[in-house]
């Protein structure tokens, strides 16, 4: 069965499990390749978190599903700003860093999931959104310079 | 390097094409991909190989399937590393105007 409110997104980094632990939890991190928003969290199960842009302003909230640093997150998500996302509920996204056959290189796998079919949220605000945070992540890690793109087009 | 297996894995019809229609319907298994297409499930294997060890296509299992994703994360490196941050706007303009005249095709 096709399934068309999944997109799975893999970024192979030149880093640390560590530093990539660190790039995605920290807000202060997390703004400086992600056009100023960040993620405010405890990291611990059952936190609630919220990505916030750089007015303060919510753009998506949830609940920490599992936290294992620094090997797993998923994320329980909630849009919070575009009412028609926001209508469609809650999704999932799971963060997985593994290892690969090369020790200097790490896996990123980012998975966002919903529980019906043709979202709008996931079609529209998740696969305009991921690709470009993913490969600014890679750059900021790799090269100290995150890319230059534009949110909400 | 990663950017070799990328573009060798884009020079190919046959791999762009089952890009294409990933980005038609993601999460296909290999046998909805297969349909309706003129190679042997054989072809489509061995093309979707490649495709992923270029870390275009990413796959899940959900039970006993095996679904694909079109990942388009390694576009946006080789995006970044020759488009300036001021060129984005106007290419993409560009971009619109040609496709609105020439109508929506492959290019090869």
């Amino acid at each position: 069965m096709a399934d068309n409110s999944t997109f799975v997104y893999v970024t192979l980094i030149r880093t640390t499990p560590e530093k990539l632990w660190e790039a995605l939890t920290r807000p202060e991190f997390m703004r400086e390749y992600w056009k100023g928003m960040g993620i405010e969290s405890e990291w611990k199960k059952g936190a609630p978190w919220k990505l916030v842009f750089s007015d303060g302003e919510v753009a998506d909230g949830g609940e920490v599903i599992e936290c294992e640093k620094p090997h797993r997150i998923v994320l329980k998500w909630r849009h919070e700003f575009r009412p028609e996302f926001k209508a469609e509920g809650d999704s999932l996204c799971t963060f997985e860093i593994n290892p690969t056959k090369d020790k200097a290189v790490i896996m990123l796998k980012v998975t966002h999931e919903m529980n019906r079919p043709n979202s709008r949220f996931i079609a529209e605000g998740v696969s305009k959104g991921w690709p470009m945070v993913l490969s600014s992540l890679k750059s900021i890690l790799e090269t100290g310079k995150p890319l230059e793109f534009t949110i909400c087009e | 390097m990663e950017m070799d297996l990328v573009f060798r894995a884009l020079a190919d019809r046959g791999r762009r094409h089952l890009l294409d229609r990933l980005r038609e319907e993601n999460g296909q298994t290999l046998s909805e991909l297969c349909r309706g297409l003129d190679m042997t499930r054989q072809a489509v294997t061995k093309h979707l190989k490649i495709l992923e060890d270029a870390n275009l296509v990413v796959t899940k299992r959900q039970g006993r399937e095996k679904l694909h994703f079109l990942n388009p994360v390694p576009i946006f490196d080789i995006a970044d590393r020759w488009i300036g941050k001021f060129e984005r706007g106007r290419l993409r303009a560009l971009k619109d105007l040609k496709t609105r005249l020439e109508g929506e095709t492959d290019g090869g």
